[in-house]
């Protein structure tokens, strides 16, 4: 199987403070990887550094042939857009189709249209014209996923894509990543909610004092594996 | 109609007519870039770069060049550009960079006038410099074909990469993941406001850059709510301030720059009341 993204001996972290180090995994072409481990453990710090967004402190992040930058969607976590941006969520969703352009200016038809497509599939097609800072929270996180399915080739991150959902919609939104897994796409995915986690990925990372990398079978076998459900079990989420 | 047949005899002249439309294109210009710049915490940027761009003209001043433009432009699109990476880079705090240099370049630009001015009006020209000057109505042919054409760039620029720049100051981890070129959007934005600083100081001077730039976009923020309509208004607004404040200061006498921004500023206040309005409506 061909590697999309490779992660060779990876040190996380900020200027000198190390977060995570001696990483090593990769991600297949249609593989699912769910990143667990406790807050605080550089789940997000490893996703910007596999995006490129951050410097690896060590180490380093090969991406494969395959992939294009412009191929990958992204949904932050948290994003903190100034409270006063003036922006539609046409707009923005639409912007999720930035990276298809290249150079030519302006979106055309087709993009236009898959911006539409999202925004039905995450249910805010109705809200198109209104302004995001005026939406809830919830309404949001779900603007912000249509922008990163516009922007979704091959590679989708999420990071918390459920923070903020109530469980139906949560729900909803988990089989939806499955169904686009299962046509192609591949997902990495950082979550709380073990059970869902389980439930759909392929292959577990777990960052945290013990590192394990690989599938889900394994991972249900290992010890960090079976530590981390059972006081995910304990917890409310 | 007193007024009225003012305005008329006035048309007449070219001079008038020339300053008209130079403020109308530097209005324009400096009007699209507002909202990114409020926004993106650029406006520190453009503050740092009105003052290079007053010592640039310094220089330009004391080295008794014909185009002035030609020495300040350069200057501060490179300062333009070390700014933006000094912002950017976490060890070296970008904000005391920022005020070490636009402090630094308002004393060097003050300095050199005082030693090498032969000028025997110093302290008028230096206010000039700051607050913009009359140099406006005296605009020759060929200053208005350069700020035309350079104000045309501008527009054709900001409307090129109009989507990008949506994108990049909406949200700039996103934009740089998903494959979009962000530092190269960063620098564009950089360059072009140097541009549009060095053509904005023939109109208002350096001190007042800031708010010919920054008003309008705030005014448009509080009024409406996507990009697009925000920048389209934004920019009507400038326009139309600035050409009511170019008229009002050859009816009334008064210096352009500052009316303009008078002008600019009780547009705010109207705007800010609207907003209240309709706001409270909404609610
Ligand atoms: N910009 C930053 N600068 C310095 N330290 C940071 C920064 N962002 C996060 N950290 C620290 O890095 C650690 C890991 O953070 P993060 O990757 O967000 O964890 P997680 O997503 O797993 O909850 C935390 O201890 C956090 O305090
Ligand atoms: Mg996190």
């Amino acid at each position: 199987m061909t590697a999309l993204l490779t992660a060779e001996n990876l040190s996380l972290g900020y200027e000198s403070r190390v977060i995570a180090c001696g990483l090593n995994f990769s991600v297949g072409a249609g593989d699912y990887l769910c990143i667990v481990g406790e807050n605080g453990s550089g789940k997000t710090t490893l996703m910007k550094t596999l995006l490129g967004l951050q410097e690896p402190l060590g180490g380093k992040v090969v991406i494969g042939a395959g992939l294009k930058k412009n191929q990958i969607g992204y949904l932050p976590q948290q994003t903190v857009i100034q409270k006063e941006f003036p922006a539609s969520v046409r707009e923005i969703v639409l912007s999720g189709c930035q990276g298809r352009c290249g150079l030519r200016p302006f979106y055309n038809r087709v993009e236009k249209q898959i911006a539409e497509e999202n925004m039905k599939r995450m249910g805010v097609f109705e809200l198109a014209s209104r302004c995001y800072r005026e939406l809830s929270g919830g309404q949001q996180q779900r603007v912000l996923l249509a922008r990163a399915l516009c922007a979704t080739q091959k590679l989708l991150l999420l990071d918390e894509p459920v923070s903020g959902l109530d469980p139906m919609v949560a729900d909803g939104m988990y089989r939806l990543i499955s169904s686009l897994n299962r046509e192609g796409i591949t997902v990495i995915m950082i979550s709380h909610d073990m059970a869902a986690a389980l439930r759909y990925a392929s292959h577990v990372l777990h960052l945290g004092a013990n590192l394990f990398f690989g599938t889900k079978e394994a991972y249900l076998e290992s010890e960090p594996g079976r530590l981390f459900c059972r006081a995910g079990k304990g917890e409310s989420r | 109609m007193m007024m009225l047949d003012k305005l008329e005899m006035y048309i007449q002249y070219p001079f008038v007519r020339y300053a008209l439309i130079v403020g109308v294109f530097i209005a324009l210009c400096s009007s699209l870039l507002g909202v990114t710049l409020v926004l993106k915490r650029f406006s520190f940027i453009g503050d740092g770069l009105s003052h290079v761009a007053f010592g640039a003209m310094a220089i330009a001043a004391v080295l008794n060049v014909a185009n002035q433009m030609a020495v300040m432009m350069p200057i501060t699109i490179v300062s333009a550009v070390l700014l933006l990476r000094t912002g950017q880079n976490a060890k070296i705090k970008g904000d005391a960079a920022i005020a070490m240099i636009s402090v630094g370049s308002l004393a060097f630009g003050y300095m050199l006038m005082n030693i090498f001015s032969g000028s025997s009006n110093l302290s008028g020209d230096v206010c000039s410099t700051l607050f913009g000057s009359t140099s406006i109505l005296t605009l020759s042919k060929q200053d208005v074909w350069l700020c035309t054409v350079l104000s045309i760039a501008v527009v054709l620029t900001f409307t090129f990469f109009y989507n990008k720049i949506f994108a990049v100051t909406f949200d700039e981890d996103f934009a740089k993941a998903s494959g979009t070129k962000a530092d190269g959007c960063n620098l564009l934005i950089a360059i072009v406001i140097a541009v549009i600083i060095v053509l904005a100081m023939n109109l208002v001077g350096s001190l007042l850059i800031s708010a010919l730039i920054i008003f309008p976009a705030l005014s448009a923020m509080r009024l409406f709510r996507s990009f697009k309509s925000v920048t389209v208004f934004s920019a009507a607004l400038s326009v139309g301030c600035a050409l009511a404040g170019i008229l009002t200061s050859i009816l009334a006498g008064t210096p352009v720059g500052s009316t303009i921004v008078a002008v600019d500023a009780a547009a705010f206040g109207i705007c800010w009341i609207a907003g209240t309005i309709k706001g409270g409506i909404h609610s």
